[in-house]
């Protein structure tokens, strides 16, 4: 890979550092309070649920539905414009957590609401991987 | 007091609009300054009289004040999201109510055509900063979100673009009627149809405008309102409800669940019903908006807002005219604030081409992450 990776990449900061690290290992780890169980996407300090700041960081089995999905036509960041007319994802994986993600290997017409995805992880970088998604059904 | 007994209590005695489109050169200072002018003219008062000030999208209220020399006794801020409109108008009927100020301005000020605001892309703060964590993916812009809240709505109950557009052309045909009007070009479902994805399923003619503009409002007491220019426009019932836990994702509801309860406490509060309705304001950042608060809101059944609006019912000469003004399709993005504006016109009788015939009471509907809606009336009870 000579080519510069030209799309946005992750602040990761000392909050979100175990979900890239894992992501790394191509691993899917999202914040868990260890106090009620409840599972988030945001690594926030406290749980939004109990408030309480036990916070473990299980791996989830990175399968899914989608929720939603859009089609980008519009070039909002230089380092998509190659790829445009892009698909950007929201998917609830099973553990009921909902993210955006991309879809990999479909075209846009196939890619639609309530089709079930697994996770697959994208190396864009020497230091970040992105998760991604991949159709199964 | 009970909420019941706030209805009709305090009145908007003065509106103020400035020109829309591109307005190089004005601060958002400087339009909500022309803004205030205007609305304390159109009231029969001055500067002088003002004892309240609260402020939105204009940065900064201290400087408003050194700007403008007030010295009011109740001040506020409020950050420029379209949902802060409705927030912000309840806030003022709140602190009339209280006896903290007598005279509230509301002055809102946007310059953002000219200085260039973006709303999707690295500048993009959508209710926060936190979409920030999406954009490796190319995620961003409010109209991202609500184009995929469409799809859902779509795949649930069989919704279509073609629904859409025909908010957009009832719209641009009320903006037409407005020589105040960004948009003033006719359009049709075809050329709705044609225009450019943004972000698909939605096309261009879904999405809201840009532009320049400030808009204000003069509260008061509905007593001290009879004594002045205009005929008072009672706030006859107001209510806010919020769904900000999951907020950094679309509500699985459409919204209804805060809708629903917001427009129980409103319709409560004014003691009138959907069928009072002449005209309707509804927050139109984007077409899909619409259809949710129709549901929301009680005016058709949830998923039925696409059958419901192709019967013509939000155009003039419909059951329900809707955005008479053009909205922020085709009026003008002020954010909600002009919406309210246009209610107290409509009301007045003010609005020329585009008049409801003997309208009596006017709903503003506002359909976020916080939900509010403010009834008008044009007596007091
Ligand atoms: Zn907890």
């Amino acid at each position: 890979m000579s080519v510069a990776y030209r799309k946005p990449l992750p602040v990761v900061d000392s909050r979100n550092r175990p979900y890239w690290e894992a992501l790394r290992r191509h691993e899917l780890r999202l914040p868990r309070c260890a106090a009620c169980g409840t599972l988030r996407f945001a690594p926030f300090r406290h749980c939004p649920a109990c408030g309480s700041e036990d916070t473990e960081w299980p791996q989830l089995s990175g399968r899914g539905t989608i929720w939603s999905r859009a089609i980008f036509h519009q070039v909002y960041f230089e380092g998509f414009r190659d790829e445009a007319p892009y698909n950007v994802v929201l998917v609830q994986l099973d553990e009921g957590v909902k993210l955006y993600s991309n879809i990999v290997g479909a075209d846009n017409a196939e890619i639609r609401i309530g089709r079930r995805v697994e996770a697959c992880f994208d190396d864009v970088t020497p230091e970040v991987t992105l998760l991604k998604f991949r159709l199964v059904d | 007091m009970t909420r019941r007994e706030l209805s009709g209590v305090v009145a908007v005695a003065g509106v103020g609009t400035t020109k829309f489109g591109r307005l190089p050169g004005y601060s958002a200072e400087d339009l909500g300054i022309e803004a205030m002018d205007l609305a304390l003219a159109d009231a029969g008062l001055g500067r002088g009289d003002v004892d309240g000030l609260i402020v939105s999208r204009i940065p900064d209220y201290q400087q408003f004040c050194e700007m403008t020399g007030l010295d009011p006794r109740y001040v506020q801020i409020t950050p420029g999201q379209g949902r802060m409109s409705g927030s912000s108008i309840q806030m003022a009927a709140l602190a009339i109510a209280a006896g903290q100020c007598d005279v509230c301005a509301l002055v809102y000020g946007n310059n953002g055509r000219s200085a260039g605001s973006k709303y999707g892309g690295e500048a993009d703060r959508y209710g926060g900063a936190g979409g920030s964590v999406w954009f490796p993916y190319g995620m961003t812009s409010p109209g991202a979100a609500h184009a995929m809240q469409f799809e859902r709505h779509a795949h649930l109950y069989g919704t279509t673009s073609l629904h859409l557009a025909e908010i957009a052309v009832a719209f641009r045909n009320h903006a037409v009627l407005n020589p105040d009007a960004v948009m003033r070009q006719p359009i049709t479902v075809e050329d709705h149809q044609n225009s450019r994805f943004i972000a698909e399923p939605l096309h261009l003619f879904d999405y809201c405008l840009i532009n320049d503009g400030g808009v204000a409002l003069i509260l008061t007491s509905a007593e001290r309102a009879r004594d002045m220019a205009k005929p008072p426009v009672y706030i006859r019932g107001f209510a806010q409800a919020s769904a900000l836990a999951d907020v950094y994702v679309p509500p699985e509801d459409f919204w209804r669940d805060p809708m629903r309860r917001v427009a129980e406490e409103v319709y409560a509060m004014a003691g009138v019903t959907r069928d009072d309705m002449s005209a309707l304001m509804i927050y139109d950042n984007f077409t899909p908006t619409v259809l949710f608060s129709l549901e929301g809101f009680g005016f058709c059944k949830p998923g039925e807002s696409g059958p419901f609006v192709a019967e013509g019912q939000l155009r003039l000469g419909g059951r329900f005219p809707t955005n008479t003004s053009g909205g922020h399709l085709s009026d003008s993005y002020m954010q909600g604030w002009a919406l309210n504006v246009e209610a107290v016109r409509q009301l007045r009788g003010e609005c020329g081409d585009r008049q409801v015939k003997d309208a009596s009471h006017v709903q503003f509907m506002l359909g976020s992450p916080i939900v509010s809606s403010i009834i008008y009336g044009k007596d007091p009870r």
